[in-house]
């Protein structure tokens, strides 16, 4: 197999909030066109992760980078930190540090977008128009600043009915064509959680964050949901970081596991070796760090 | 009979005025929660501009009527709408995620700033001004009280119909509007989405700034005066309109205004003149005991 390349760098990120430390010097890399999951007992710090790359929250230590195209401008990772820039752009792809960038640019600009654990749809407004507000800077750019818009001028209408046939196609994908003019907070649980993930894939991703998206769903959802993050995987050309306490999900979907417990990484491997690392076990089952050796011995014997 | 009409004209006129203002109040409040006090205030300034740019023209030989006015409102509204946007970077957006009653206590600071900077630049008289619209209609000449529907009415009407239809258009189908009420719903979400909130914002009040302004040119065609103090009242009764008929909607601003224009003048026409604004505001209570979120309001939904 050929050698994957890197998406998605994260050095030695800490996050702390006043004496509490959510992420402790955390190092863990996401390969292009995989899906990479974070799991980890509640209060391990995976959303405090999250937040950090889209820009929620600015990290207290740590550098994240991403990568557009080829990832041999890792290389001058160093002398972007050093310049105090926020990003490169070269003629094989373009480097973000995304710790230092405002949040709507990591979106805008680095193209990374997220879901919610706790579903953040745009209730009031129409499935279609969710759905058109994450195309938001391409209308807009289309649009002359509204004012071309206004006017009926230019590539607007083009902009316009392309948009909509994105977010048909999503609205089609998700199996939300036929509520498309509906209110997005009139859909049921399941439906919301595909809708939002629809909305976060209109903005054009590279890296998708899908934050505990089988939170809520039963089985026949969750396996719907499997499906859609595959087809997702296979059609796009995008890379997912994916939270989940569902571990039939992480199993049967992920190329790659990262183990978190109390802010720091305890495992990254393949979902075999992950499964059979004593001390993730360990860390489910809630035993001291001290006694993870005793209960590996127990496991192994 | 005719003098109810009379009255019906020139609430809904004063309404429109009111209308306009709190389309400002309403798209502030709906997009960030908070109110700018010195909204009023950049009414007033426009109205000043306004009389400024017309005195200008008028001494440089342009007394076209048309012209005049088309030029008086593109440069009002262009003039206004940068103070619009200098109040919000320079008293508002510094203090964003700062606690809740620091930018309104900020604004109640730039409505003062706004009076005293008037009051010292153009001196504290009433200003008059020529009337650049005379005359109107006669209805019901025959009878003891004829009807006048001034062509200045006229003018404020269409107006008032014309720039509701334009802002409903921009709010509902563009994506500016779209940005506007996403930010609305949930601004740190649609930061996400890669929705630029602080220009969303400033937009936001540059278009208030806007209607302001046309509001301005209309009070002063429709009043022929203003001075540095005039954003106040005017202001808390656009404020009143846009709580009135729903703060966050924009049709509920119009209506609202048009609410609040037609309860003071029946009131001082068949009551009272010294008594019309507590009338204004006794009807507002009432209503908000039994309307709390105004006519057009939608009930707050509590966030789970």
């Amino acid at each position: 197999m050929a050698r994957q390349e890197t998406i998605l760098r994260v050095e030695h990120l800490s996050m702390k909030f006043g004496g509490l430390v959510a992420v402790d010097d955390l190092s863990f890399e996401a390969k292009k066109g995989d899906i990479t999951a974070i799991i980890g007992p509640n209060g391990a710090g995976k959303t405090t992760v999250f937040n950090c790359i889209t820009g929620f929250y600015k990290p207290t230590e740590g550098r994240i980078a991403l990568v557009h195209g080829d990832d041999s401008i890792l290389t001058r990772i160093d002398n972007v930190t050093a310049t105090g820039k926020q990003w490169v752009r070269t003629r094989q792809g373009a480097l973000f540090l995304l710790e230092r960038l405002q949040d709507f640019k990591v979106s805008e600009l680095a193209r990374v977008a997220r879901t919610f654990q706790n579903i953040r749809l745009f209730g009031g407004m129409t499935l279609l128009e969710n759905l058109l507000i994450a195309q938001h800077n391409k209308l807009m750019r289309a649009s002359g600043y509204t004012f071309g818009g206004l006017l009926g001028l230019g590539g607007y209408g083009k902009a316009e009915r392309a948009a909509i046939d994105k977010a048909r196609y999503w609205l089609d994908k998700t199996g939300l064509l036929d509520r498309a003019d509906d209110a997005a907070a009139s859909l049921p649980y399941g439906a919301q959680r595909r809708l939002e993930i629809a909305r976060a894939m209109c903005s054009d991703p590279v890296l998708l964050c899908l934050d505990e998206p089988a939170a809520g769903l039963n089985a026949r959802e969750g396996e719907e949901l499997n499906e859609l993050l595959l087809s997702i995987r296979k059609e796009h050309d995008v890379s997912i970081l994916l939270i989940e306490h569902d571990m039939g999900v992480v199993m049967q979907i992920s190329d790659r596991i990262v183990v978190l417990d109390y802010g720091r990484k305890i495992a990254d491997g393949s979902p075999a070796a992950v499964r059979s690392d004593p001390k993730v076990i360990a860390a489910y089952l809630g035993v001291e760090e001290e006694e993870t050796d005793e209960v590996a011995k127990e496991l192994s014997a | 009979m005719e003098y109810f009409l009379q009255q019906l004209i020139n609430g809904v006129a004063l309404g429109s005025i009111y209308g306009l203002i709190a389309i400002g109040y309403t798209m502030v409040y709906g997009i960030i929660g908070m109110i700018n006090f010195a909204h009023g205030d950049i009414f007033m300034v426009s109205t000043m501009i306004s009389l400024v740019l017309l005195i200008a023209l008028f001494s440089l030989g342009v007394t076209a009527v048309p012209i005049v006015l088309l030029v008086i409102l593109l440069g009002a509204v262009f003039l206004t709408a940068l103070y619009g946007w200098t109040v919000e970077r320079m008293a508002y957006r510094p203090l964003r995620g700062s606690f809740r009653l620091a930018p309104l206590i900020s604004a109640i600071g730039m409505s003062i700033v706004l009076q005293n900077y008037i009051q010292n630049a153009q001196g504290a008289d009433k200003k008059a001004f020529t009337q650049l619209i005379p005359g109107g209609i006669e209805f019901f000449k025959e009878a003891d009280f004829s009807v006048w529907l001034q062509y200045s009415q006229i003018a404020l009407f269409t107006t008032t119909i014309v720039v509701l239809a334009v802002f409903t258009f921009i709010v509902t189908k563009t994506p500016l509007g779209r940005a506007q009420r996403a930010c609305e719903q949930d601004i740190k979400m649609a930061s996400l989405l890669g929705i630029d909130v602080d220009k969303t914002i400033s937009l936001t009040f540059v278009m208030g700034a806007s209607l302001a302004a046309v509001a301005g040119l209309m009070h002063l065609l429709y009043y022929g005066s203003t001075d540095f103090y005039a954003g106040f009242v005017v202001g808390i009764k656009a404020f009143t309109a846009a709580v009135l008929g729903g703060i966050g909607s924009l049709p509920g601003a119009v209506l609202g205004g048009i609410t609040i224009g037609l309860i003071e003048v029946f009131f001082a026409g068949y009551v009272s003149v010294d008594y019309k604004d507590v009338a204004a505001f006794s009807i507002l209570s009432i209503v908000l005991i039994f309307l709390p979120t105004g006519i057009l309001g939608r009930p707050e939904v509590e966030k789970v």
